[in-house]
């Protein structure tokens, strides 16, 4: 009963202060257009790098299994001095899988690789390949250090890894990596103080209805409440916005290029939008909670 | 109910709006608080709703100093009071029912009791017909009856009007103490600072006469001016 009393007393509450929010928003209407409008650019670019960058680790991890470093010995080292540097290696942590492929073995498999043509090496005098060590990583992003640090074995003569292309579909998603982050950053702050700047507005414009709320015998928090949900709203409004449009141009590119280019396969959108679209919204709520935050706290000393 | 203990209040130009004033108020009473322009009724007023804390001295209210409360204390309290302003502070960007209605969702009123409450308490200041008026459009004596219903509707266990009667056509006045007489009989305490001397003479109830901030008089059942 008294329970009951107390979650009926809530929700008129509840109900009071959202009406009181939407009444704020449709008063500042055009400054609200505004802030919803940097809230969407900031969560699609950020949307965007999500997509990208989930897509390059995407595309990384299909090429990982082909994506060996090759790790060439100098000719003419004794057999004991070959398993050592296969031992160092093997110590090396991050590691999958080593290894070890004697020169008469490459020749063999380079034989089988030729096939019919095989006959072109059976005139060879001499064996000129180099033994080598092939080796798996774990984690691609690892790979460049790791090649390395191997580089500089003693006894080791060229290191070989992922012809290049690995190498640069990672440092195009560092950067993307990087420039989006500050990107968002940069337009996020911007968001929160321009939610600020409304809601302070909006306190502003109601000081006199404040003043005698507080005589009715409003709360701090009954006053209070009605703010923090306009900033909540328009972070919101900003993130679904910008998760339709994130949503709406990534399957409009699936399926672009699906017909151009078939034989790249992106992340199928399921299993990434659910992901961005939670962490835009949770942004999205976040830069208005927090906007609506400062301004409550510094212009509205009750 | 409400006890002041040597209470002063002097604002920031040093003025003195009230000096070493002790009384007290009982559960149930009819008051009048008379006296000058200027001698400190809406001080005193303002003091027991706590728009001021005194500077020096006590105000109790059932029994509790809320000089010392907090703003949750405060904001209790002033629920328990139903205010009619000498300057009204209606909303001007909210229709008569609205500005009444704000006093109840403070409360945390439902939209039903609310919608049934309003057009009661509107009637019984005889303003059913203005409900969805706003504010500027109403003459001063009926924004001071709006001012009352707003103080009469959640049914406070005292009700502070500040010349509530200062707008009014004699009629109109003469029903509104017939409205603060029913309350009162009701059990509900009434505190009203008047320059209303005919009312004051003809109703008999208690009268506190203040001067340049300190009580000159405090009679049961007394007049407006001791002179006459
Ligand atoms: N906020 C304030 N700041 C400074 N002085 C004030 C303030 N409010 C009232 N005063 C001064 O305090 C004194 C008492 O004022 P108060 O309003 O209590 O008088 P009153 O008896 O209600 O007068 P009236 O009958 O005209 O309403 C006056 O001299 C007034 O100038
Ligand atoms: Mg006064």
């Amino acid at each position: 009963m008294k329970i009951a009393g107390c979650t009926t007393l809530l929700l008129n509450t509840m109900f009071y202060a959202c009406r009181e929010a939407a009444i704020s928003m449709v008063r500042n209407f055009w400054m609200n257009i505004v802030v919803v409008f940097v809230i969407i650019v900031s969560l699609v670019i950020l949307g965007g790098a999500i997509l990208v960058v989930l897509n390059a680790d995407y595309f990384a991890s299909s090429l990982e299994s082909d994506v060996e470093i090759s790790v060439f010995l100098k000719p003419d080292l004794d057999q004991n001095t070959v398993l050592e540097i296969g031992e160092r290696i093997k110590d090396t942590p991050g590691l999958l899988e080593v290894e070890y492929i004697s020169k008469e073995r490459a020749l063999e498999q380079m034989k089988a690789s030729f096939g019919e043509r095989a006959g072109i090496l059976k005139n060879l005098e001499q064996n000129p390949l180099p033994d080598a060590y092939r080796i798996k990583v774990k984690d691609v992003n690892q790979i460049a250090a790791l090649a390395q640090s191997f580089e500089k074995f003693p006894g080791v003569d060229k290191v070989r890894y992922g012809q290049g292309l690995l190498e640069q579909l990672l440092l195009v998603t560092y950067w993307v990596r990087l420039l989006s982050m500050a990107l968002v950053i940069a337009l996020g702050l911007a968001a929160v103080f321009l939610i600020a700047a409304t809601i302070r507005m909006s306190v502003l414009t109601r000081q006199n209805e404040i003043g005698i709320m507080k005589l009715m015998g409003a709360t701090n928090w009954y006053i209070r409440v009605p703010f923090f949900i306009e900033g909540v709203m328009l972070g919101l409004i900003g993130a679904i916005t910008a998760v339709a449009v994130v949503s709406w141009g990534y399957m409009e590119l699936l399926q672009r290029l699906e017909v151009a280019v078939p034989f790249i396969n992106l992340v199928p959108e399921t299993a990434v939008l659910t992901s961005v679209l939670v962490v835009l919204l949770g942004l999205g709520v976040l830069i208005g909670a927090t906007g609506s935050l400062i301004s409550i706290h510094r212009f509205l000393r009750v | 109910m409400i006890q002041f203990y040597n209470v002063s209040k002097i604002y920031k130009n040093k003025v003195p709006a009230l000096l070493d004033v002790t009384l007290r108020i009982k559960k149930g009473e009819f008051l009048f608080l008379v006296g000058p322009s200027g001698a400190g009724k809406s001080t005193l007023i303002k003091l027991i709703y706590r728009e001021e804390v005194p500077s020096r001295g006590q105000v109790m209210f059932n029994g509790k100093n809320i000089t010392r409360f907090s703003s949750g204390e405060v904001s209790r309290l002033r629920r328990k009071i139903g205010m009619v302003f000498q300057d009204f502070r209606l909303l001007p960007n909210k229709t008569v029912a609205e500005n009444i209605a704000f006093a109840l969702e403070v409360t945390g009123a439902s939209r039903e009791n609310i919608r049934q409450a309003v057009p009661l308490t509107l009637a019984k200041v005889g303003l059913a017909k203005k409900i969805d008026q706003y504010p500027a459009k109403l003459s001063g004596g009926e924004q001071q009856r709006v001012v009352i219903a707003r103080a009469i509707i959640n049914n406070p266990v005292l009700i502070i009007a500040d010349e509530p009667t200062g707008n009014l056509d004699p009629d109109t006045s003469g029903e509104i103490m017939k409205l603060f007489q029913n309350i009162n009989r009701s059990g509900t305490t009434i505190i009203m600072s008047t320059h209303a001397w005919d009312i004051v003479d003809r109703m008999k109830h208690r009268v506190i006469r203040l001067k340049n901030g300190k009580v000159e008089g405090d009679e049961d059942s007394g007049v407006y001016n001791l002179a006459t």
